[in-house]
C-alpha cells in the first residue's frame, strides 16, 4: 500500500486535504504528501470511510492544487526513530534534523502518540529536587517526576527563569546530572536563540536534545512537536534511564494551533473557542511526565505557557492547572517592582511537595515554614490593603510589622540573582530570620519546637 | 457479523444488522471494546472506550449480545480497574507499563478460592428470592462478603454445595424457576451499569457520615446514602478532601473512582492506604477501598462508562447490607466526556458545548444514592461524593450550577482560602447541607445536647465577621466597637483553630466528633466569657493581648482524640486568668459607682 500513490485531492481547505475514492485507510495513518513543485509535505488521517478520507497536513496547504498534489499512505502512524546519538542534536516537530546534519538512523521507532501509563505501573515522585531557588525550594518544591508548568505573560521573564532551573537543578547530594528535552513551539528566533546560548554557555549543550518550531514555521506542526519531544524523554528516560527534564514552550502557541484546526474540522467549540476535547488532548502531554516502577530514570516537566492578557481563568492555564501537579505563577506587580524571579507566591502551589520535603529530604520544619510563610504572607496582604486605605500611619503595630515582613519576604526572599544558587537549607533559614519579624504567637503553623530552635523573636 | 464504515476518532460508524442498542461490540482485528450508542436503518455509531489508531473502514465487528456490564462478587476489594472494570493490576502483568489496546481480562480473579459457608436458610425445597443472601465468603479480614441470588432470579433450591473453598464460577445453587427451568448460580453475577440495581424500598438516614474532618462533619454534615459536592478551582484541593473522605468516613466500604485525573493521585492511594490504619476497626484501609481509574490519559469514552461502573459496584455492596461511599474525582470531566461524544454526533449543543441531556444525565447518576432496605431485608447505603471542576472556578458554569440543583450537601472550596493555605479550603458562606436537622439529633445523642446551638453559634459569628471585614476594608478598624473587634479576634481563632485542619498532621488528620466539638465548644466559651468581660468594660486590647491564642490553636495538633481530658487544664489556665480580669473590673466598676 504504501508504495502507492494516490492523486485523488477532492478539496482543500486550510490545513484540511479530503480525498475522495481511497478505500481501506487506517486512522491515524502518516501520509506523504508531494505537491506540485516536488516538496515533500507530512500529514496525518484524522478521520477515514469508504469513500472519503480526511488528512492534516502539517506544513499546511499553500500553493497545493488538486491536480498535482500525490498522496502516498505510510501504513504506519507517526514514529520517530530513536538513538542516543541525539543528544545534542536539534530537530523540528516532525523529528527532521534542523542542524543541518543527516537524520537519526536506528532501529528503534516508537509511536510519538506513546500508550497510556497504566497507574498501576507508576511510582510515586518523591526526591526532592533543588533548583536554588527559595520560592520554589522553600514554597513551592519540585520532585523528580513532577510536571509543575510556569504560568506567564508576555514580557515577564520565563525564559531567564526556565533557563536558571535549567542550569541550576540537582538532588542533593547526588552527582548525576540531568539529560534535558528542550521543546519550543512557535517562539521568537530570539527566545530560541537565548536557550541554544544559555545551553552552550553552562555546557550542557551535549546533554540536551532540542525540538523546536519557531513563530514562522508552520503551526500545525506544533501539533505534533511536544508529542514528538516526550517520545525522545521517554526513550531517554525508561531506555538509557537517564533523569529527564522536559521545558516546553509555549503552551499557549500549542493550544492556538489545536483550536485552528478544530475550527477547520468543525468541532463544536466551548470555552473561548477552543475544542471540548482540549483537557484530554493537554493531559495526554503532560501525564507523559513522572516515574516508572520498574525503570530507573524519570520524567520531569516544566512546561512554559503564557496566559492571555495575564487572566489565569483563561482556558489553557485553566485546564493546564487541573492536570499539573501545581503551578509558578508570575507576578506582573513584582516584575515591574524589580523582583527577580517575580513569583507570585498565593497561587503557586506544589502538590507533589509533601512527599518531597521533610525530615528525611530537606529538614523537619520545611512543610511547617513553608506553611507559615504562606499564612503570614497572606496576612501581610490584609494589612497592604488596610494601608492603602487608611494609610500605613494608622497602622496597629501588629500591622506594621506584618507590612515589614511583606516587604523583606519579597525584596529578600522571593528576589535573588540570576545566577545564585541557594541550597535548601540556607532558603530555610532565611525564611526564619524572615518569620522573626512577627511575635511567636502570630506563628501557629509552626510547632512548639521549631520556634524554640528556630525561631528569634526579641519583643522591641 | 457486521463491518467499518467509518472511523471519526473514538466514534465508529457500523453496518451490522440486528444490533442492539447499548449492545458491546467487539471491533476490527485490534478487538477493541465499544458500546452501541444511535442505531439508525442502515448503520450504528459505536462509541469506542480505546483509542481508534490504525482502524480500517472494512474491518470486522461483532456484537456480543450484552450491554456494559460489570462482574459482581467477592475479589473487588483492593483492587484498581480501568473504566470498563479491567483489573489493571492483571493488564499490568499482561502488557508492561502501557496499557495495550484490545485486552480480554475478567474483572475478577477465576483461579482464587474463596470459603464458602451457605446461609442457614440454604435448604433443597426451600425457595429463593431475589437478591436474597445464599452464603457468605470472608473477603478481607474484616468484610464479610454476601453471596447474593441476582436480581433477576429466584427459584426453589433443588442442589446446592456443601460449605468448602470455591472458585468463583463453581456452581453453588442449583435452583428451578416458577417456569420449571433449571438455573446455575455462582459466586458473582453480571449487571448492566446503565441500570440501577433494585431494593426493596428507599428507607429515611439520620446517620451522618463522619468524615472526621471538622468543617464537613461539624458544620456541613452529610448523611449515610446522602449526596454531595465538592466543586472548586484548581488547587483549592478537591483531591486532597476527596482523599481525607476516602482516608477517615465511618463507612463500611469506599469506593474512589478517578475520572479523567491525574495518574499519580491513584499511585498515592494505592501506595499510601495499605498502610494507614481505618480509625473505626483498626484494620489496612485498603481492605475496605477499591478503586476505578480512568486517568486524564486514558481514552475518553471509558470516562463516560467509568462512572456508571463505579456506581453498579457501589450498589452490589449497598445489597449486601453495607453503607458504601463512592467519591467520584471529578464528574466535570465525566461531563466533557459526554460533550465530547454529543459533538461528534453532531448534536446540538446547548450551554457551553454541553448536550440537553447533561442536566438528566447528573440528575440520574446522584438519584442512585441512598438508603435502602434490600432485596435480602437489611439496610444499606451509598453516599456518592462528586468532585466538580469548574472552568476558571465559576460556580454559575453548566456542570456546577446543574449539580447544585441536584446534592444536598454542597462544599464549596475557595480560591482565596487556598491561597492563605487555609485547608480545608470550604467556604463557609457558599457551602450549605439540607442534612443539618437530621444530623443533628445524632449529635444530641451521641456527643452533646448543644451541638446544633454551637454550630448555628459558629456559623453566625462567621458570618458576622465577613460583614465587619467589608468595613474594616471601606474605613479602618478604628471605627468598629470593642464587641465588634472581639467578633473579628474570635472569628479568626475558629478559623484557626476549628477550621483550618491539617491532612499531613498524623494527630489532626482525622479529629473524633467528640474532638470536633470539644474544640468548637471551648472556642466559643472563650469568646463568650469575652464579651461578658468587654461588657464589664474591660478594654478589648487586654483580651487580644492575652498569651492563650497560640496555644488555643495548636490544641487540634497537640491533644489526641483520646486524650480530650487534656483540654480541661487549658479551659482552667484561662479560666483562672480571665477571672482574675472580671475580679478586678467589677471591683473598680463598683467602685466608680460608689463615687
Amino acid at each position: 500500500m504504501s508504495d502507492l500513490e494516490y492523486r485523488k485531492v477532492s478539496s482543500i481547505h486550510g490545513a484540511l486535504m479530503f480525498l475522495k475514492g481511497v478505500d481501506n485507510v487506517a486512522y491515524g495513518d502518516r501520509v506523504a504528501i508531494r505537491d506540485l513543485d516536488g516538496h515533500l509535505r507530512n500529514g496525518q488521517v484524522i478521520k477515514t470511510s469508504a469513500d472519503l478520507v480526511l488528512v492534516q497536513v502539517f506544513e499546511g496547504t499553500y500553493s497545493m492544487d488538486l491536480e498535482n498534489t500525490w498522496v502516498r499512505f505510510l501504513d504506519r502512524p507517526f514514529e520517530l526513530a530513536l538513538s542516543p546519538d541525539m543528544l545534542g542534536r536539534n530537530f523540528n516537530g516532525i523529528g527532521d534534523p534542523r542542524d543541518g546534519r543527516p537524520p537519526i538512523i536506528s532501529s528503534i521507532h516508537r509511536n510519538v502518540n506513546g500508550a497510556p501509563v497504566n497507574p498501576v505501573a507508576r511510582a510515586y515522585p518523591r526526591e526532592f529536587i533543588q533548583t536554588g531557588i527559595s520560592a520554589i525550594d522553600g514554597l513551592n518544591s519540585l520532585v523528580r517526576g513532577q510536571k509543575l508548568p510556569i504560568f506567564s505573560g508576555s514580557g515577564l521573564p520565563h525564559n531567564q527563569l526556565a533557563a536558571q532551573i535549567v542550569r541550576q537543578a540537582k538532588l542533593p547530594g547526588d552527582a548525576s546530572n540531568f539529560v534535558i528535552v528542550f521543546a519550543a513551539m512557535g517562539v521568537s528566533y530570539s527566545d530560541a536563540r537565548f536557550f541554544e546560548q544559555e545551553f552552550e554557555s553552562s555546557g550542557v549543550l551535549r546533554n540536551v536534545v532540542m525540538f523546536m518550531n519557531l513563530a514562522n514555521d508552520p503551526p500545525m506542526e506544533r501539533l505534533i512537536l511536544p508529542r514528538t519531544a516526550l517520545t525522545a524523554a521517554e526513550y531517554l528516560a525508561y531506555e538509557l534511564d537517564h533523569h529527564v527534564l522536559v521545558v516546553i514552550t509555549d503552551m499557549t502557541n500549542y493550544a492556538e494551533a489545536l483550536r485552528e484546526i478544530a475550527t477547520e474540522k468543525g468541532d463544536v467549540p466551548s470555552r473561548k473557542g477552543y475544542p471540548g476535547y482540549l483537557y484530554s488532548d493537554l493531559a495526554e502531554i503532560y501525564e507523559r511526565a513522572g516515574r516508572l516502577h520498574d525503570r530507573h530514570g524519570s520524567i520531569t516537566m516544566i512546561p512554559v505557557l503564557s496566559m492571555p492578557s495575564d487572566d489565569i481563568t483563561h482556558p489553557i492555564p485553566d485546564l493546564t492547572g487541573y492536570i499539573t501537579e501545581g503551578q509558578i505563577v508570575l507576578s506582573r506587580e513584582l516584575h515591574n517592582k524589580s523582583v527577580y524571579p517575580p513569583i507570585n507566591v498565593p497561587p503557586s502551589l506544589s502538590r507533589l511537595m509533601k512527599d518531597g520535603i521533610g525530615k528525611d529530604d530537606t529538614r523537619e520544619d520545611h512543610p511547617r515554614v513553608a506553611s507559615q510563610l504562606y499564612a503570614s504572607y497572606s496576612r501581610a496582604m490584609d494589612s497592604r490593603n488596610l494601608a492603602s486605605i487608611i494609610g500605613a500611619e494608622e497602622l496597629s503595630s501588629r500591622d506594621r510589622r506584618y507590612m515589614q515582613f511583606a516587604g523583606r519576604f519579597e525584596e529578600e526572599f522571593v528576589k535573588q540573582g540570576v545566577n545564585e544558587d541557594r541550597n535548601v537549607i540556607e532558603t530555610l533559614d532565611l525564611a526564619w530570620a524572615l518569620l522573626s519579624l512577627l511575635p511567636p504567637a502570630e506563628l501557629s503553623r509552626v510547632s512548639e519546637e521549631d520556634l524554640q530552635k528556630y525561631h528569634s523573636w526579641e519583643e522591641a | 457479523m457486521g463491518e467499518v464504515l467509518q472511523v471519526n476518532g473514538p466514534i465508529v460508524t457500523i453496518r451490522h444488522p440486528g444490533i442492539r442498542n447499548g449492545e458491546q461490540v467487539r471491533i476490527g482485528k485490534l478487538d477493541l471494546i465499544g458500546e452501541v450508542i444511535h442505531i439508525s436503518a442502515s448503520d450504528a455509531l459505536v462509541q469506542v472506550y480505546e483509542s481508534t489508531d490504525t482502524l480500517r473502514p472494512g474491518e470486522p465487528v461483532s456484537g456480543l449480545g450484552h450491554p456494559l456490564s460489570v462482574e459482581l462478587g467477592p475479589g473487588l476489594l483492593g483492587q484498581i480497574f480501568d473504566g470498563v472494570q479491567r483489573p489493571l493490576n492483571r493488564i499490568m502483568e499482561l502488557s508492561g507499563a502501557s496499557i495495550t489496546r484490545g485486552l480480554q481480562v475478567p474483572a475478577l480473579d477465576r483461579e482464587k478460592k474463596w470459603h464458602f459457608v451457605p446461609d442457614q436458610n440454604l435448604v433443597v425445597g426451600n425457595s429463593l428470592k431475589p437478591g436474597e443472601i445464599i452464603g457468605t465468603v470472608q473477603e478481607t479480614e474484616h468484610i464479610q462478603h454476601r453471596i447474593l441470588v441476582p436480581p433477576d432470579r429466584a427459584g426453589e433450591i433443588i442442589e446446592h454445595a456443601p460449605e468448602g473453598d470455591y472458585s468463583i464460577d463453581e456452581t453453588l445453587v442449583r435452583l428451578k424457576t416458577s417456569q420449571g427451568k433449571v438455573e446455575l448460580l455462582n459466586m458473582y453475577h453480571k449487571w448492566p451499569v446503565r441500570r440501577p440495581r433494585p431494593y426493596l424500598s428507599r428507607s429515611n438516614s439520620s446517620q451522618p457520615l463522619i468524615t472526621g474532618q471538622r468543617i464537613l462533619d461539624t458544620f456541613f454534615p452529610l448523611l449515610k446514602g446522602g449526596k454531595a459536592a465538592v466543586p472548586g478551582p484548581f488547587g483549592a484541593g478537591k483531591t486532597m478532601v476527596q482523599h481525607q473522605i476516602a482516608r477517615w468516613a465511618n463507612a463500611d466500604i469506599v469506593l474512589y473512582v478517578g475520572c479523567g485525573e491525574r495518574g499519580n493521585e491513584m499511585v498515592d492511594i494505592l501506595q499510601s492506604f495499605p498502610k494507614i490504619k481505618d480509625p473505626h476497626t483498626g484494620r489496612s484501609l485498603m481492605e475496605r477501598t477499591f478503586l476505578v481509574a480512568n486517568t486524564s490519559n486514558m481514552p475518553v469514552v471509558a470516562r463516560e462508562a467509568s462512572i456508571y461502573v463505579g456506581v453498579t459496584m457501589a450498589e452490589y455492596y449497598r445489597d449486601q447490607g453495607y453503607d458504601v461511599v463512592m467519591v467520584a474525582d471529578s464528574t466535570s470531566r465525566w461531563a466533557e466526556a459526554l460533550r465530547e461524544v454529543a459533538g461528534r454526533l453532531g448534536q446540538m449543543p446547548v450551554e457551553e458545548g454541553y448536550p440537553a441531556y447533561l442536566a438528566s444525565r447528573l440528575a440520574a447518576f446522584y438519584e442512585r444514592a441512598g438508603m435502602v432496605n434490600t432485596l435480602a431485608g437489611n439496610h444499606g447505603s451509598v453516599s456518592l461524593i462528586g468532585a466538580v471542576s469548574p472552568p476558571g472556578g465559576d460556580f454559575s458554569e453548566p456542570v456546577t450550577s446543574h449539580t447544585k440543583e441536584i446534592i444536598r450537601t454542597f462544599w464549596a472550596l475557595s480560591k482565596p482560602l487556598a491561597d492563605a493555605r487555609h485547608y480545608p479550603a470550604v467556604s463557609w458562606l457558599e457551602s450549605f447541607t439540607a442534612y443539618a436537622d437530621r444530623a443533628g439529633s445524632w449529635w444530641a445523642e451521641n456527643v452533646s445536647i448543644h451541638w446544633s446551638q454551637r454550630r448555628q453559634q459558629a456559623l453566625a459569628l462567621l458570618s458576622g465577621a465577613d460583614e465587619l471585614e467589608r468595613i474594616v476594608n471601606l474605613v479602618g478598624p478604628e471605627a468598629l466597637s470593642s464587641s465588634q473587634r472581639w467578633t473579628l479576634e474570635s472569628s479568626s481563632l475558629i478559623k484557626e483553630a476549628v477550621l483550618q485542619q491539617s491532612a499531613l498532621d498524623p494527630v489532626d488528620s482525622y479529629c473524633s466528633p467528640q474532638k470536633q466539638f470539644a474544640l468548637l465548644d471551648l472556642m466559643l466559651w472563650f469568646h463568650d466569657r469575652g464579651v461578658e468581660l468587654i461588657n464589664l468594660g474591660v478594654p478589648v486590647e487586654q483580651l487580644i493581648e492575652l498569651p492563650f491564642h497560640g496555644e488555643l490553636k495548636r490544641l487540634k495538633s497537640s491533644v489526641p482524640n483520646d486524650e480530650l481530658e487534656r483540654l480541661k487544664l487549658t479551659t482552667e489556665k484561662i479560666s483562672v486568668a480571665l477571672d482574675a480580669m472580671r475580679a478586678e473590673y467589677s471591683k473598680s466598676n463598683h467602685r466608680e459607682i460608689a463615687t
